[in-house]
C-alpha cells in the first residue's frame, strides 16, 4: 500500500471514520462512523469514492497532514480555513495535492468537524465490518486510536471514478449549518412529559454543555420532569432526546450506547443530524417539532445533494 | 399506570424519521423476550430492515427509508407479531465461577436483613436469562433476580467499576465487561471474559442464552 500523506501533526482529535457498524450492535457495541454523515459521504463522493469510504473527522481543529505522492483530497463539514502551502484552498471541492505540498488549518471558522477524504479512502483496520475508530473498545481506524504525530496514511485502493479536481458541492445543496434548529418527531415517550414540560421542550433553547463527544451531548436549559415507572432497557438510535433523572436532556450521537431505559421524549430526525453533529460546547440549539412527511422531504432534498456528486 | 395484562398490547412509535420502537409490553418477563427476540430476528431478513435490536420486550428497527415508511414497517412488525413466535431453542448454558467478596456485598445483606451466606446462595440458585446484550460492549442484563434480593441502584454510582464485577440491581444481575462507571451493587468477581474483541461476535452472552453462577474461594 502507498503512503499518501504523512502526519506531521495530529489536530485535537483526528480519527478514521466510516459510515459505522450497526450490525454489531446487538453484542453492545456502538455502531459509531462519521458524526456528519452529510459531510463525510460528500469529502467521498467529490474524490471519486463511495460514500462508505473511510474519511478522516477532525474535531475541533484541523491536523497537519503533508503529502507523499499526489493525491487527490477533499475537505468538508465544519470550516478551519483550510490552506494547501499557506495559501486558503476551496473547501467542498475536490483539490490535487502534488507531493511534498503541505494541507494546514489556519483556525476555526465555524462548526466542529472537517472531514477530509482521499482518493481511494483511507486505508484502516477493520473491526467488525468497518474502519470505523472506537476508542472505547481500541479498536478500527489507526490501532483503534486518534491520529498522533509520524502516522502514516494510505489509499485503500484505487477511487470508483475518475479523480477530478475541481469538483464542487455549492452552499446551497449543504446542510443549513448556521441555523442551529434540530427538526425532531415527538415520542416514543413523550407522554411522560407534562404538557408544560413538552411545551419546553420545543419552545426553549438547549445550551451545548461541556459534556459533549461522540457518544452524545448533555444539554443545559429548561428542566423537563417526565414520570411514570422505570422504563425496561430498549434499543437507541442517534438523534434519540433521552430525558434522564434531573430532566436535562441528552442528545445521542454516533458513538451512543446501544440500549438504554431512560424516557426518549424526540428524536432528531436524519437531516437535521448533520447540523447536529456541528454544534460545539456553549453553542444553543432547539428543538422544532416537524411531521414525518417534512422530514422525508428534507432527506431527499440531501440525498439529491449528494447523488448531484456521482 | 394500567394494569399488568395476560396478552400484552403491541405499540409502535416513531423514532425520528428512519426507525421504530415496537413495544410489545412493559414487564420483565421470559415469555416477552422470546418474542422480542424472535420479532426481531424476523425484521432482520427483510430487505427494507437496516438493524432491529430486541430489547428486553421491544425490538427497536431502524429501516432504509427509501424502501419502507413508518406505515408500511408497522403493519409488517403486526403481522408478524400477530404470529406464533417459534419455539424458542434453549439458549447456551453458561457456567460462571464467583468469588463472592464484593465491596456491597456486607451493605447489601444489612439492607435485605440477610447473611452474606445467604445471598451467596440465593444469586446461585436461578438459571438465569440474558434478555439484552447491550448498554457497552459485552455487557448483559441477566435476570429474573429471586425477590428476596432486589435492591434499588445505588444512589450515587461509582465513577469506575473494575470489569469482572458482578452486581445486582432491581431484579436483574450482570457482570461488568469492562472498567465503566456504574450504579449497580458489586456482590462478586470473576475472571471469565465476557467482552472478547478480537471475536466476532465480540462477547460471551448473546441474547436468550442462560447463566449460572457458582461460587469458589479466591
Amino acid at each position: 500500500m502507498t503512503v499518501v500523506l504523512q502526519v506531521s501533526e495530529p489536530g485535537l482529535f483526528t480519527t478514521v471514520q466510516d459510515l459505522g457498524r450497526p450490525g454489531a450492535m446487538s453484542a453492545g457495541v456502538q455502531s459509531g462512523g462519521a458524526m456528519d454523515r452529510f459531510a463525510h459521504s460528500a469529502a467521498n463522493l467529490l474524490v471519486g469514492n463511495d460514500p462508505g469510504n473511510a474519511t478522516l473527522e477532525c474535531t475541533f481543529s484541523g491536523p497537519h497532514l503533508v503529502a507523499e505522492h499526489a493525491c487527490l483530497i477533499a475537505i468538508t463539514g465544519a470550516d478551519f480555513d483550510p490552506r494547501v502551502n499557506g495559501a486558503p484552498t476551496p473547501a467542498w471541492t475536490s483539490v490535487f495535492l502534488s507531493a511534498g505540498d503541505s494541507l494546514t488549518f489556519n483556525g476555526r471558522r465555524a462548526g466542529a468537524r472537517v472531514y477530509i477524504a482521499v482518493a481511494g479512502g483511507i486505508e484502516a483496520d477493520r473491526w467488525l465490518g468497518s474502519l470505523s475508530t472506537n476508542v472505547m473498545a481500541a479498536r478500527g481506524g489507526k490501532q483503534g486510536r486518534s491520529l498522533k504525530a509520524g502516522d502514516t496514511l494510505s489509499a485503500a485502493g484505487e477511487p470508483r471514478r475518475p479523480a477530478v479536481s475541481g469538483r464542487h458541492l455549492p452552499q446551497q445543496l449543504r446542510p443549513e449549518y448556521g441555523d442551529h434548529t434540530l427538526q425532531a418527531i415527538p415520542g416514543p415517550h413523550s407522554k411522560r412529559l407534562n404538557p408544560e414540560g413538552r411545551r419546553l421542550l420545543f419552545e426553549s433553547s438547549y445550551r451545548v454543555s461541556r459534556d459533549a463527544d461522540r457518544m452524545g451531548y448533555r444539554l443545559e436549559g429548561p428542566q423537563l420532569n417526565t414520570t411514570g415507572d422505570e422504563l425496561l432497557s430498549f434499543g437507541l438510535v442517534p438523534g434519540a432526546v433521552q430525558v434522564p433523572h434531573g430532566g436535562q436532556p441528552i442528545l445521542l450521537m454516533a458513538d451512543h450506547q446501544t440500549a438504554g431505559g431512560y424516557p426518549v421524549v424526540a428524536t432528531v430526525i436524519s437531516a437535521s443530524l448533520p447540523v447536529a453533529a456541528q454544534l460545539l460546547p456553549g453553542d444553543e440549539a432547539r428543538f422544532s417539532e416537524i411531521t414525518l412527511e417534512s422530514a422525508q422531504r428534507m432527506r431527499k432534498a440531501l440525498e439529491s445533494a449528494l447523488a448531484s456528486l456521482r | 399506570m394500567p394494569p399488568p395484562r395476560s396478552t400484552p398490547r403491541l405499540r409502535i412509535q416513531p423514532l425520528g424519521d428512519t426507525a421504530l420502537l415496537a413495544e410489545l409490553g412493559t414487564r420483565l418477563d421470559t415469555a416477552l423476550n422470546t418474542r422480542a427476540i424472535a420479532l426481531a430476528a424476523a425484521l432482520k431478513k427483510r430487505r427494507d430492515v437496516r438493524q432491529a435490536i430486541a430489547g428486553y420486550a421491544s425490538v427497536t428497527v431502524q429501516f432504509d427509508p427509501d424502501l419502507a415508511t413508518h406505515d408500511s414497517l408497522a403493519a409488517a412488525i403486526k403481522r408478524l407479531a400477530a404470529k406464533h413466535p417459534p419455539m424458542a431453542e434453549p439458549g447456551r448454558l453458561h457456567r460462571i465461577p464467583v468469588i463472592y467478596d464484593g465491596p456491597d456485598l456486607q451493605e447489601v445483606a444489612e439492607r435485605l436483613k440477610l447473611s452474606p451466606e445467604k445471598i451467596v446462595e440465593v444469586h446461585t440458585r436461578p438459571i438465569y436469562r440474558v434478555f439484552l446484550v447491550g448498554f457497552v460492549p459485552g455487557w448483559a442484563y441477566l435476570g429474573p433476580l429471586p425477590d428476596e434480593l432486589e435492591v434499588p441502584r445505588r444512589h450515587v454510582p461509582r465513577t469506575r467499576v473494575p470489569a469482572g464485577s458482578v452486581a445486582i440491581a432491581g431484579r436483574q444481575t450482570g457482570i461488568y465487561p469492562l472498567p465503566t462507571p456504574g450504579g449497580w451493587h458489586l456482590i462478586g468477581r470473576t475472571t471469565v471474559k465476557l467482552y472478547l474483541p478480537d471475536s466476532d461476535p465480540p462477547c460471551l452472552f448473546r441474547a436468550g442464552d442462560r447463566v449460572k453462577f457458582f461460587a469458589i474461594q479466591p
